[in-house]
């Protein structure tokens, strides 16, 4: 199968608009007799749900959560990302769009990053217009802050909390929706699986999870904005209930995943206490324009810190990255700061973690504004640690964080299986090998406000409303294997827990796929992991029934997947023989050891293709640069 | 540490629940109060016993999902947390801990500590929100905003809907969640336009989902995890009259 | 009009502006009767001179009957929605931030309610002393003597005026935060207010038994 990504042809700076022109288009007497379901409620899914309801589609929306409020979109710190140029430093949209293609190391398509940063503006005006109290200088103006990995200063804030303020302003507009009866909502329900007929999409299966009954949606158009996998990891910044089942799924059905080895690991995380711990928090990168990052010069040194002079001290980003210093972008940040601790510098328990120093900054602007700049996150490492950063450095260690990979979707946003489209950190489309910071926001609404309102018209301009009901024994018969699965869960009656499967699965990638890999690694845990699930079918432990809230088994279900996930996120990065962004190959590095990556070869996108019973065959995009010149990505 | 666990246990919203000892042994003081929970709940399946269910899912204090009555204190011992944040060392000395639901007419239990609080998300509905739809809205810097007003918008917006406030309030009350989504759009320039019909709707919605009323007893404020105070109280009732008494429609 | 009182937030409105009639009241009935310290004739020419604004004190008196009956009725219809708030209680539940008084308001004001009751039968109607009959009308100084030497009156009243002060206590605070007065610096001032205003209407009015009780008052 060739993949086709549509890229409307034309100048890059004309192709959205053109295209939207282009686009077939459904009239306003006709949307409201299709059906689109949208799985996932977080930035992309909220704002897709509520857009489409405002254009007049019937919406069913869908989220595991208690309420759509909760998606894990609300717990993004530092900002949102946009070329308004209000700061007059020199900002523009391409500006924007090439600091994105150069932070994801050329590794994401130029039609698809340039169009984020074309409407990145208008996420903007619309978030104001919702109510959305964006930070504002004393003449009442908007203001912006520097973020790593850029030179100018196009970051729009609320406080510590932009990512809440933005996903409730999107929760507002999707409430106003339900509240007019535009959308139906589906709270504490999960997605089982696509119903996918004749090679197109016709709806889903769900569960329940507060009484377990399952059935059946069906729709003429299915939106999945079900976030990334970086749970896959165990540990990970993510919430607990993230999980990369709804995609998996898809990805069985005939729906490509694209570049799954392209995992970003955060500099920026509280270390990790013990054994027991269950998540990792991170705290926001902006905490890098005042804090400088250091190691101790000696290894194993265990002083104070404190009591380390100024030049025994290895400012090493400062060192390595003079330009960018401590806002080098999280890839570099991460791997210096793993290189440190590999080389016995770092600090704190199993030394596993680097200095996130302060006092400069209250030296130079006072404790005062240090306290109004990132207060709350000097509050909430108080409360994890139980250690005052106003007084002594803070610990800092990478976790992972964010997917750039994805469901394989094309300029439209729609996935290889015709009618599902994929929105948000679900899909693969924008952030190439690696995200910068304060884009992730940026990428959801831009999706789901002003990019898939207008590409999911187009396919169903060319689709017969209410055809799905012709499929829906396709529906029952996927219905019944989902209730089978979900019955062998709780029937294997082992000894193990979920979360203790779980936990072996995320050691085995942490330490063999994580910040750094390679071959023998890699090729071990392709070894272990199926070994793992196999322990996991013969040995789980389900307590309880599947007709109740049963959160043990809404864990199963969603490791099952993960095992194997894990497998094909592996073989993806033993695959990409390079060295890119968030994917960093110990036998493709610089001699100074920075990343060396191989554009003869893997100038592409690598999608997946699922096959039931030999492994999964490799599709490439090319990617191809028109407007950018590929270069070696320089920090320094 | 080893602690009696005093906790509730209810199989579903129709059932009727009791507490429940439970004996847990090797709890570190660096474990969070959920870990904590985490590690019964091995205990549990390595017994064949159910598990505890409780809510949470960001575990770092944001996504409002996480909810117990902990030794008679909603979110805990702790000033300004959530649940998910209060670690165990705050029970340094301590052998028996109660943990409960949030418990209200309004927020039915689904399962043990786990209770529906979609009552907040239909007052939401009802009109938190600004009516403006995607696309076509003017430039952000259109509206410009004091600095004063937009912080005392965020310090409203804070909220995390997690429903502390109702757990503590002894009339089970729901008027610091109102009044911050109130003040925080009556603050806004953009908000003004649909004001009145906002605060109407949104007081109506909450009576009609059974919440109590507010006897301005400052349990909330004291248990918030967002510390927001009740001064957005008093907004709601200053919104809530000047709108009653100055609007004829019947919405 | 009929949406505002209504609605929760409209009783509390009522319960604020009626409960403020009678801190006002509770203040010019305080400063009245203080005159028992000044001896008999001055007492006897301030109720004679109350007399002789009758109209006025009608209308006043009508004010003050309807704050009482919209005060109560009010905050017996809010406490009976908020009773229907929680019917599950809690196993183990603390206060947090909220005052005794706070969580006894209801209590405090039935009982402060039954109090009323015996005083206009006492002091008003002159129903429970047969020799008040043998006085002259105007002679609450002698009216006081004769009740408060007893030590179950004397002491009945003194609990009564206790509760007082802790409804008071919460109360008057509590008003302004009702009618949306509780912003900023305000609060603390209308906290300080309130404890204030409690404390002296209630050590105000304590003083009348107990100083008559203990033969201070000649």
């Amino acid at each position: 199968m060739i993949l086709d990504a549509k890229i409307p042809s034309g100048r890059l700076e004309d192709k959205w608009r053109e295209h939207k022109f282009n686009m077939k288009v459904v009239s306003p007497a006709n949307k409201r007799k299709y059906h689109v379901i949208v799985v996932g409620t977080g930035l992309a899914g909220a704002s897709a749900a509520s857009t489409l309801a405002e254009l007049g589609y019937q919406v069913s929306a869908f989220c595991y959560q208690d309420s759509p409020r909760r998606a894990h979109s609300i717990a993004a710190q530092g900002g949102i990302n946009a070329a308004k140029n209000y700061q007059g430093d020199g900002d523009s949209t391409y500006r924007l769009f090439y600091d994105t293609i150069k932070g994801g190391d050329f590794r994401a398509r130029e039609a698809n990053v340039y169009r984020l940063a074309e409407v990145s503006v208008n996420i903007i005006d619309q978030a104001v217009a919702q109510g959305v109290p964006f930070a504002r200088d004393y003449g009442g103006y908007l203001d912006n802050r520097s973020f790593g990995g850029s030179l100018v200063s196009r970051t729009f804030y609320a406080k510590g909390q932009t990512g809440q303020q933005l996903l409730l302003g999107a929760y507002s507009s999707l409430s106003r929706q339900i509240g007019a009866g535009k959308v139906k909502m589906y709270p504490r329900t999960e997605m089982l699986d696509l119903i996918v007929a004749e090679g197109k999409a016709r709806g889903i299966i769900t569960r329940s999870l507060v009484n377990g009954q399952m059935q059946c949606f069906y729709a003429d158009a299915v939106v999945m904005a079900t976030g990334g996998y970086g749970n896959v990891f165990f540990l990970s910044t993510n919430a607990i209930g993230c999980n990369v089942t709804a995609a998996f799924r898809a990805y069985k059905k005939g729906a490509f995943f694209a570049n799954p080895c392209y995992t970003q690991i955060h500099p920026t995380c509280i270390p990790v206490s013990g054994d027991h711990q269950s998540k990792l928090t991170l705290m926001s990168e902006s905490l890098r324009n005042d804090g400088r990052v250091w190691v101790p010069q000696a290894k194993g040194d265990k002083r104070n810190p404190k009591e380390i002079p100024e030049h025994e001290r290895d400012y090493y980003l400062e060192r390595k990255y003079p330009s960018y210093g401590n806002l080098a972008p999280r890839d570099i940040a991460s791997r210096s700061a793993k290189e440190a601790c590999d080389a016995g510098k770092g600090v704190g328990p199993g030394g596993l973690g680097v200095y996130l120093d302060f006092a400069d900054a209250i030296k130079r602007v006072g404790k005062k504004v240090v306290s109004e700049r990132y207060g709350n996150l000097f509050d909430m490492y108080k409360q994890i640690t139980d250690e005052n950063p106003y007084e002594h450095p803070m610990r800092i260690y990478p976790a992972v964080h964010y997917t750039m990979g994805g469901l394989w979707v094309d300029y439209l946003l729609q996935s290889t299986i015709p009618g599902l489209f994929v929105i948000g950190e679900a899909n693969f489309s924008d952030h190439g090998a690696n995200r910068l910071g304060a884009s992730a926001l940026m990428q959801g609404l831009a999706d789901g406000y002003f990019v898939l309102p207008y590409t999911i018209g187009n396919y169903l301009a060319s689709e017969k409303p209410g055809s799905f009901s012709a499929f829906k024994t396709q529906g029952e018969s996927d219905l019944q294997k989902a209730k089978e699965r979900t019955q062998k869960l709780l029937d294997i009656k082992g000894k193990r827990s979920p979360s203790s499967f779980h936990k072996s699965l995320g050691h085995i990638l942490w330490n063999k796929c994580g910040m750094a890999r390679n071959k023998t690694g890699l090729e071990q845990a392709l070894r272990e992991i199926p070994a793992l699930r196999e322990e996991f079918w013969q040995d789980l432990s389900v307590p309880g029934t599947g007709q109740e809230f049963n959160q043990q088994l809404e864990k199963a279900g969603r490791v099952a997947d993960f095992l194997e996930f894990g497998e094909l996120l592996v073989r993806d990065a033993l695959t990409r023989e390079e060295s890119c962004g968030g994917h960093f190959r110990e036998e493709h590095q610089m001699p100074d050891g920075e990343a060396k990556r191989d554009d003869d070869n893997f100038s592409h996108v690598a999608a997946w293709e699922y096959h039931k019973d030999k492994d999964p065959a490799l599709h490439k995009e090319p990617l191809v640069f028109d407007a950018v010149k590929l270069a070696t990505r320089s920090y320094k | 540490m080893k602690l009696n666990l005093h906790i509730w246990r209810q199989k579903d919203k129709n059932a009727a629940g009791q507490m429940k000892t439970y004996t847990l042994d090797g709890v570190e003081e660096s474990m969070s109060f959920l870990e904590m929970l985490d590690l019964l709940n091995e205990q549990l399946i390595a017994a064949k016993d159910e598990p505890v269910n409780f809510d949470h899912d960001c575990r770092e204090g944001i996504c409002g999902a996480c909810s117990l009555v902990i030794n008679g204190t909603a979110h805990g011992p702790q000033e300004a947390v959530t649940t998910c944040q209060l670690h165990m060392r705050s029970f340094k000395g301590q052998s028996d801990i109660y943990i409960e639901p949030w418990r209200a007419k309004a927020f039915p239990v689904v399962k043990d500590l786990v209770v529906d609080r979609s009552a907040f998300d239909r007052i939401i509905q009802a009109g938190g929100f600004i009516s403006v739809n995607a696309g076509g809205v003017v430039d952000a810097n259109t509206f410009l905003i004091s600095k004063n007003d937009a912080d005392k918008a965020m310090d409203a917006a804070a909220c995390i809907g997690c429903g502390a406030c109702v757990a503590q309030c002894k009339n089970a009350s729901a008027m610091l969640f109102v009044g911050a989504k109130v003040t925080h759009l009556a603050s806004l320039p953009q908000g003004q336009v649909e004001k009145k019909e906002r605060v109407l709707r949104m007081v109506k919605t909450m009576q009609d989902e059974g919440f109590g009323n507010c006897t301005n007893t400052l349990d909330c404020e004291a248990v918030c995890p967002k510390s927001i105070g009740v001064s957005h109280i008093a907004k709601l009732h200053r919104e809530f009259l000047a709108a009653s008494l100055t609007t004829t429609s019947n919405s | 009009m009929q949406r505002t009182f209504s609605s929760p937030i409209g009783m509390k409105a009522v319960m604020a502006v009626t409960g403020l009639a009678m801190v006002g009241f509770l203040i010019a009935h305080l400063a009245g009767n203080l005159l028992v310290f000044a001896g008999p004739e001055a007492l006897s020419a301030y109720a004679r001179g109350l007399r002789k604004i009758e109209g006025i004190l009608w209308v006043m008196r009508s004010g003050l009957i309807l704050s009482v009956f919209l005060h109560i009725a009010s905050g017996i219809r809010l406490s009976l929605l908020n009773q229907r708030a929680r019917p599950q209680k809690y196993a183990v539940k603390k206060r947090v931030k909220s005052t005794f008084a706070a969580s006894y308001m209801l209590l405090s004001g039935l009982v402060i309610l039954s109090f009323i009751c015996f005083h206009l039968a006492h002091l008003t109607f002159r129903l429970t002393h047969p020799e008040f009959a043998a006085l002259d009308p105007f002679d609450i100084y002698q009216m006081m003597m004769i009740s408060f030497k007893s030590p179950v009156l004397c002491l009945f009243y003194s609990v009564s005026i206790l509760l007082l002060m802790l409804h008071l206590n919460h109360g008057i605070a509590s008003l302004f935060q009702s009618l949306g007065i509780w912003h900023g610096n305000i609060n603390k001032f209308v906290q300080v207010l309130g404890a204030f205003l409690s404390f002296a209407l209630g050590i105000g009015f304590l003083s009348i038994p107990t100083a008559i009780f203990f033969n201070l008052v000649q």
